[in-house]
Parts: structure tokens; sequence; C-alpha cells
């Protein structure tokens, strides 16, 4: 550009302070020695202290990793199965409701989602008498359930970019349709299941509305906990949650998107090579 | 026996297995959960439990709680307020977002990495702590409330002075705090599809006299509709539904609808009301559901096309 586009560049500062002041404030304040949340009373670490030494924090965490890592885990194997398949088979009875399944759950708003699961795990503990008490397991299915439609995403366009010569060519060489997903569909597709697991792990880990609708008495996951807390004001000790996930969010963003950058350069690489080698 | 599964396994069990599982659960956890809601609606309200009755004594088919979504006044202000204040922070979103994107397709390649990963970062953290982070903010004592405060005793008559703004519990509150936590859904779409265009063309545009504003209004935008469809939708379709951010920083006079579901199901226990509302919203979010598929679809399409840039 040879003008420079001042009025461009002056929002771009505008948003990301918009973005980064509050985070910066809330970060600020948990230093702070005072009760009240908003004024400054001199720095202390006392809030942090207060918070790590909070057995019901630990417990709570604990309870929202296991639910993420399991329904994370399932989440992408059902969900790449459900992307590979609407990848490559084109045509097959039920397929129009079947890519209606998978992305009616993105648009539909949180509230109906937990209320539908509330009330279909009551009405089967009527009549099936399962699940006898919700909690652990029903709120693992409903995250199952809305994050599995984000990795079906991620890998259906992944598969839309990927080469299937090779597939084709290993099936012509004789191998069975198994040993094709195994040995050369899942590691082409690997950095879209792996960017679909961590987006069902941290939505799983974030989810207020559909955990509050599916727990059960004595389930109390770290956003239901902090849901219960905020409801009441502004305290302290959340102030210093807040800045240790920043922190550990942080961290883990920046390390996974330079693992990520490296890979996709790598993957650039030998694709150039192979063809150079090729040529 | 064992050597027809292994035949059965690598012929048609291939795709059935891969398509037939991941389509069970969805049938099983996400339809009918979904007709449960559509059948509940039009439910009959009893005293037993679980509290609705359906067929039997009862009517099959009980229309009053969707008549009540427009004599009771508690629903029609509900659905207003949600309206308004997801249009608004939709419009405020694209206002704000828009620039933002096109400054990011203007910048250095290194900054635009960085400044990428800083719009996506605010997602990665807990958006019930973002939320909380502005409940910080407004509070009365807080210094971004006292600034605002001494902001608007400077310009306004010493008549109307005041200590602090009541910032918190208020529609203004909601729709800010919408557009904080949505306005990534707004710069993401944007940018992907700004980053698309042709530098060329708007070189061509200045070279034949546009000044750059012209160039915007008509090489610029109307390339970007697609983008702005696809973020404004991703915007107001959750804004609207949303549950967290009015119970914590809005009007609790005045709720939206998720709270009135919300609070239909559990005060009330009132299950044929709360899904009366549930499908009303919903019948609300197919129309701009199917703008934004097709949108998606032409974005596609566009993609598809030789020479298009494949999105980062």
């Amino acid at each position: 550009m040879k003008r420079r586009p001042w009025f461009l560049f002056t929002t771009l500062v505008f948003g990301f302070a918009f973005f980064y002041v509050p985070i910066l404030s809330m970060i600020v304040y948990s230093f702070n020695e005072s009760r009240l949340a908003t004024v400054w009373g001199g720095f202390s670490t006392k809030w942090y202290v207060s918070l790590l030494s909070n057995r019901q924090v630990g417990a709570a965490l604990m309870l929202s990793l296991q639910i993420a890592v399991i329904s994370a885990s399932v989440a992408t194997i059902l969900g790449t199965m459900a992307g590979i398949a609407l990848a490559r088979y084109t045509r097959f009875k039920g397929r129009l409701l079947f890519s209606g399944l998978v992305t009616a759950p993105l648009v539909m708003p949180e509230v109906i989602t937990g209320i539908s699961a509330l009330m279909l795990f009551i009405l089967m503990a009527d009549w099936i008498g399962w699940p006898g008490q919700r909690g652990f397991t029903t709120i693992t299915l409903a995250h199952i359930t809305f994050s599995m439609v984000f990795v079906t995403t991620i890998v259906q366009a992944r598969m839309m970019q990927a080469d299937r010569a090779i597939e084709e060519a290993a099936m012509d060489l004789g191998s069975r349709p198994w040993q094709v997903l195994w040995d050369i569909t899942l590691p082409t597709i690997f950095p879209a299941i792996l960017s679909g697991w961590l987006l069902a792990f941290t939505i799983s880990l974030d989810d207020v509305v559909i955990t509050s609708f599916t727990t059960g008495p004595g389930n109390t996951t770290l956003p239901l906990l902090i849901w219960s807390k905020v409801k009441l004001g502004v305290t302290p000790d959340i102030n210093a949650l807040a800045t240790l996930t920043v922190l550990v969010v942080g961290t883990g963003v920046v390390i996974a998107g330079i693992l990520l950058n490296r890979a996709e350069a790598r993957r650039i690489r030998d694709e150039r090579m192979a063809y150079r080698s090729h040529d | 026996m064992r050597a027809r599964l292994t035949h059965w396994l690598n012929g048609r069990g291939f795709a059935g297995i891969l398509i037939g599982l991941p389509y069970l659960w969805l049938l099983i956890l996400f339809l009918l959960p979904f007709l449960i809601v559509v059948a509940m609606s039009v439910a009959t309200r009893t005293p037993t439990a679980p509290p609705f009755g359906f067929g039997g004594e009862n009517p099959l088919v009980n229309l009053d709680g969707y008549a009540r979504l427009f004599t009771d006044d508690l629903y029609i202000r509900a659905f207003t307020t949600s309206l308004l204040n997801a249009g608004v922070a939709t419009l405020l979103c694209l206002l704000l977002g828009y620039p933002m994107a096109l400054g990011l397709t203007r910048v250095s390649k290194g900054w635009r990495n960085i400044l990428l990963m800083l719009v996506i970062l605010p997602f990665w953290t807990s958006f019930l702590l973002r939320v909380y982070a502005w409940m910080g903010m407004m509070g009365r004592n807080s210094w971004f409330n006292q600034m605002l405060t001494d902001a608007w005793n400077w310009l306004t008559p010493e008549g109307w002075a005041v200590t602090s703004l009541p910032l918190m519990h208020s529609n203004f509150a909601v729709v800010l705090v919408m557009v904080y936590t949505y306005l990534p859904f707004m710069i993401l779409p944007l940018y992907a599809s700004l980053e698309r265009l042709d530098p060329a063309l708007d070189e061509a545009a200045m070279d034949l006299g546009s000044r750059p504003f012209r160039v915007f209004l008509d090489v610029t935008l109307p390339q970007s509709i697609p983008g702005i469809v696809a973020g404004a939708l991703l915007v107001f379709i959750p804004a609207a539904g949303e549950l967290v951010i009015p119970t914590l920083v809005g009007d609790a006079a005045s709720p939206m609808i998720g709270r009135v579901i919300s609070d239909e199901f559990f005060s009330a226990r009132d299950w044929p009301m709360a899904s009366s509302v549930a499908v009303a919203l919903l019948l609300l979010m197919v129309v701009p559901t199917m703008l934004y598929s097709r949108a998606q679809a032409r974005a596609d399409g566009a993609e598809a096309k030789p020479g298009g840039q494949t999105q980062p």
C-alpha cells in the first residue's frame, strides 16, 4: 500500500485495547490487598493462597478435566467418523438428515440444547429407569453430542482438500478399507483431528449452560463453581483464578500455535520435496 | 461366520460403521431430545411428575403455550429485548470488526500472525471469566466506571453530575459484554473473506482515479458480503439465545428469552411453556440460519474456483 491506512490502524489499536484492557485490569486486581474487588488497597498475593488452598476449586477442576478429556476423546472419534463419511460418501440413504444433524447443533442456542438434553434424561429415567441420577455420565454425554459436530466440521473441511489418489492407489494395490483408513487417511488428516480434539476439549472445559442443565447433585465442574460465585458479585479470588487461567491457556495456545505452524511448514516442505524428486 | 463378518467389515460394513455410529449417536442424543421439545410444546401442564400430560384426558395438541407468546406481555417483551440486544450487538460488532479485519489484511505478515493469534486467544480462555472481567470493570467503584463518570460530569451540565454511572444491570451492559465476547466471531470470517480479495483490483481502481473511500464502497465492500453475513449470524444467533451474559450483567426486570426458558422450566416447572418459547426462538433462528448456509455455500463455491487462496 502506498498510503498508510491510519483509520484502520487506529481501529486495530482501539480494538485490541478493548480486548485486553479488561483482562489486564483483572490480572492487576488479582494482586489487590483489599477485599473490595474493585478498589485498590495495596499489593498482595493472598487471593492466590486462598485459591490454591481451596479444596472445592481443586475438586471442581479435576472433575472438569476428567469430563473434558473423556468427552473430547469420544467426540473426536465420532466426529472424525462423521467428517470422513460426509466427505467420502456423497450419496447414501439419509445423507441429507445426517448432514443436517451435524450442522444443527452448531447453531442451536445453548439453552435449548441444555433443556432438551435434560428433558431426555428425565424422561428416559421415567421410561427405562436410566439414568437413575444425573451427573458425570449425563454431563459427558451432552458434551460429546455438542462438541463432536465441531470436530466433524474441521475434519470434513480437511478431507475435502486431501488428495484421494493415494487412497485409491492403496485400494488398487489390494489394501483393505480399514488398512487404508488407518495407514493413509488418518495420518493425512491428523493435524485436523488434533485441532478437533483441542477444540472439543476447550468447549467442554468452558461450558456453563449445558452443564448446568445436565448436572446432578454434587457434580460441580469448575465453570459451575465460578458461575455460582460470580452470580453473587465480584470476588477477589475469582480474579486470581482468571489470571491463572489466562496464564495457562495463553502459554498453551502459543506453544500449540508454534507447533502447528512448524508441522504445517514441514508438510509443505515435504510435499515440495516429493514433487521435486518426482520431476 | 468369522469369514463372513470379515467380508462384511471390508465391504458394506466399513461405510456402515463409519456412517452408522455417529448417525445413531446424533439421532438419540440430538434429534430425539429436539423432537421431545417440539412435542412438549403442545403438551398440557399437569401437577404430576414429570409435570405434563399428553393424550388421554388431556388434549393431544394444546396450543395455549403458543397463544400466550402473543398475548402475554412477559414473552413479547422478552423477545423484543433479545432481538434488540442481539441486533445492536451484531451491528456494533460489524462496525468495529470490519475495520479491524480490513486492518489485519494491511499489516505485515509477521504482525498479522501475531494479531490473529491475539484475536483468537480470548476465545480459548473461559467465556465466563471474560464476562466476569467486565463485571469488575463496570462496578460502581471501578477505575473504568470512575473514568467514564468523570467524562460524563465534564461533558454534561452541572445539574446532571453523578458520583458513578449505573452501568451494571442494564441493556447497555448486556450489549457491551456481547460485543466483547462475540467480536472474534465477526472478525474471523470477515478477515477470511477480505484476505482472499485481489489487491490488484484496489490498485486498478486507484489508478483510475478513485479515492480510497470510493474504492472501499465500490470494490471491497460488495465482495465481502458473504463474510459480513457469516459474521453477523455467528454473532446474532448465540447472542439472541444468550443466558449467561444477561443473568450476570443484565437488568433482571427485563429478562431475555434464554432466561425466560430457564425460569419457566425450573422456577415455574411449566415444561410445555418453556418448550413453546424454545420452539419460537428456534423458528426465529431458522430464517437467519438458512441465510447463513446459503451464504456459506456461495463462499465455498467461490473458494473452489481455481486461483482462490485457501483459508489459513
